[in-house]
């Protein structure tokens, strides 16, 4: 039997992974978001490595947990999961963005194996997920869903609609978590749209909320425990995160939303990753 | 062809035939955004509390939850007017439905003028042409009461989206209990020989009383009920063109995208033709009782003769 320990160092040390190979496929395709991918790292790992039940070799098993990326341009850091979990081979991340490939440059339910709701247009990913938490509630099936929202996609006003609908329906089995690095596209949330005082937004819409360190994967283990126990009412956990996490020069840099990084500065990147992962172990 | 001088809104039909499609498929679920009463989805309410989802006024967070609930394995209708379907919910039921095949059933009141008095922002009059263009979907106007609930009870029993539109005022009751249905299958109702008219939802019967004007001058039209304008009933339509080397298409709708468009793309590229569209020419309109609306807008019976009559010059 694992111990709490064991899993915290067995989950940092897939993340080093997937970092890796987020940067490889998005250095592969020429085009993709590591600034969010990057945020979300420690999150999807903690979901894909430990708490959601899957079964890779039949997709849409009917009583799996559901996972949403409705921050749907992060998906290099999904792809990265699924295919360490083996929903597709590890060799294909390469392809990400390519004709005739499966993994599309924003997630395509169609087309790729894993992937519950395809997502790319900000807002909508709360409301599918709470469409499948009222659809698993009404079959008496116990699985979860899983949301991660971004923080510039609380903009959309459609978010709101499903904040507000959530609770009527008491969907205790929908799990929302926002990847809180308050970095946008044109600039800080603050600036952008201010969305504080958030948590109290939350709360408001009767929403059973928790706020954490959206790195510290003993907090999101904990928080994730905290979020299944729910009895009564959606959670969501506010994630605290650092846009580029992991890559000091990518780390809380807007202009790395949405931009590839060259030859050396993936073997720059990867380095980087390595040093920290050394560090780590050593402890 | 004309059997009845009942007459019924179809959107009465669609409230009956999902009570009966409750009952046969308990993986039926409805959404509704706050006007039931309006829809009909109330009476589906009332049978089966437990499958019925009431969204209040949030059409968009209703469509894409729509997409959430068919992943479950659920055939998900939903319902609002046309007009919010086709708009403020367009995203979630392009990207997340359309692009995704998911079984959803959009199935909305107040197609085109039906809603007439309550002017422009109520009346859909662009939402076939919005429909027809997105992948994979299949677009209905049914035009009278057997029609509808026989083509509502189709679309449940495809794997796949669907656009049903309904009209909010009564519609002459055109068909009988035992005619048959099919999705993407027209109707034949009356033969001519000499123009085709193609109508489908509240003008059929406008299109009927046409032929029959101009039956009383010697022409003799086949007219032909396209209830689905996507699939097109392509071997139908260019069947009877064939024939009569003459077609007039009827919609309640913009000319653009919809019935009109549709036959146009065949035409040309399978069948050059003569044709005239009767419908919105790329105009809004304004509040009004409906048959003023059609007579200002040339929409009646007698714009479809006169449209006739042009063609035989």
């Amino acid at each position: 039997m694992e111990s709490r320990e064991q899993l915290i160092n067995r989950l940092q040390i897939k993340s080093y992974q997937i970092r890796k190979n987020i940067l490889t496929m998005i250095h592969a395709a020429k085009s993709g978001h590591p600034g969010g991918s990057l945020s979300i790292t420690d999150i999807l790992v903690a979901l894909y490595f430990h708490f959601l039940d899957i079964d890779p070799i039949n997709p849409n098993w009917k009583y799996r947990d559901r996972f949403i990326l409705s921050k749907g341009h992060s998906c290099p850091a999904w792809y990265a999961c699924l295919a360490d979990r083996g929903f597709f081979p590890v060799e294909e991340l390469i392809t990400l963005r390519e004709i005739d490939g499966r993994l599309q440059g924003h997630p395509a339910m169609t087309k790729t194996p894993g992937v519950d709701m395809t997502s790319g247009p900000l807002g909508m990913g709360l409301s599918a997920g709470l469409g499948m938490a009222l659809g698993l509630k009404l079959d008496g099936i116990n699985s979860r869903v899983y949301v991660v929202l971004g923080d510039g996609e609380l903009n959309e006003g459609m978010v709101w609609e499903a904040a507000m609908c959530a609770p009527k329906y008491k969907l205790n089995n929908l799990i929302a978590i926002i990847d809180y690095n308050n970095l946008q596209l044109d600039g800080n949330c603050d600036e952008v749209m201010p969305l504080e005082p958030l948590k109290t937004k939350w709360e408001a819409f009767n929403w059973s909320v928790q706020e954490i360190n959206g790195h510290d994967m003993e907090a999101i283990l904990d928080a994730i425990d905290t979020a299944q126990k729910e009895k009564g009412k959606p959670s969501v956990i506010i994630a605290h995160t650092v846009k580029g996490k992991g890559v000091s020069f990518m780390e809380d840099e807007c202009d790395w939303h949405g931009k590839a990084p060259n030859d050396q500065q993936l073997l720059d990147a990867i380095n980087e990753i390595e040093s920290h992962k050394v560090q780590e172990i050593s402890l | 062809m004309i059997t009845n001088a009942k007459a019924i809104a179809t959107r009465d039909a669609y409230g009956e035939a999902l009570v009966t499609l409750g009952d046969l498929y308990p993986n039926l679920v409805v959404l509704e955004a706050d006007i039931s009463k309006s829809t009909r989805t109330n009476k589906f309410a009332k049978e089966f509390p437990d499958r019925f989802f009431q969204f209040g006024v949030a059409e968009g967070n209703m469509m894409a939850a729509a997409a959430g609930l068919a992943t479950t394995g659920k055939i998900t209708f939903l319902s609002t007017y046309a007009v919010f379907a086709s708009m403020r919910a367009m995203e979630p039921l392009r990207t997340l439905i359309a692009y995704g095949e998911l079984n959803v059933k959009i199935a909305v009141s107040h197609g085109g003028f039906t809603p007439a008095n309550d002017g422009v922002t109520h009346q859909a009059t662009e939402d076939l042409a919005m429909l027809r263009v997105l992948p994979g979907m299949t677009v209905i106007m049914p035009a009278d009461y057997y029609s509808t609930v026989a083509l509502v009870t189709a679309a449940a029993e495809i794997d796949g989206p669907v656009y049903l539109r309904f009209t909010r005022d009564p519609v002459p009751v055109l068909y009988k209990p035992e005619n048959e249905f099919q999705i993407g299958k027209g109707i034949v109702i009356r033969k001519g020989g000499d123009v085709t008219l193609l109508a489908n939802g509240d003008m059929l019967h406008i299109a009927l009383e046409a032929s029959e004007q101009l039956e009383s001058k010697g022409i003799q039209a086949d007219v032909i009920d396209i209830h689905t304008i996507k699939p097109l009933d392509t071997d139908l339509i260019l069947d009877s063109v064939a024939r009569t080397r003459r077609v007039v298409t009827i919609e309640d709708h913009q000319i653009s995208g919809g019935l009109g468009g549709a036959v146009s793309e065949l035409l040309c590229e399978s069948l050059p033709t003569p044709m005239r569209r009767i419908g919105l020419q790329n105009t809004f309109a304004e509040s009004g009782q409906y048959n003023l609306l059609l007579r200002k807008y040339q929409m009646d019976s007698i714009s479809i003769v006169n449209a006739v009559f042009d063609l035989m010059k």
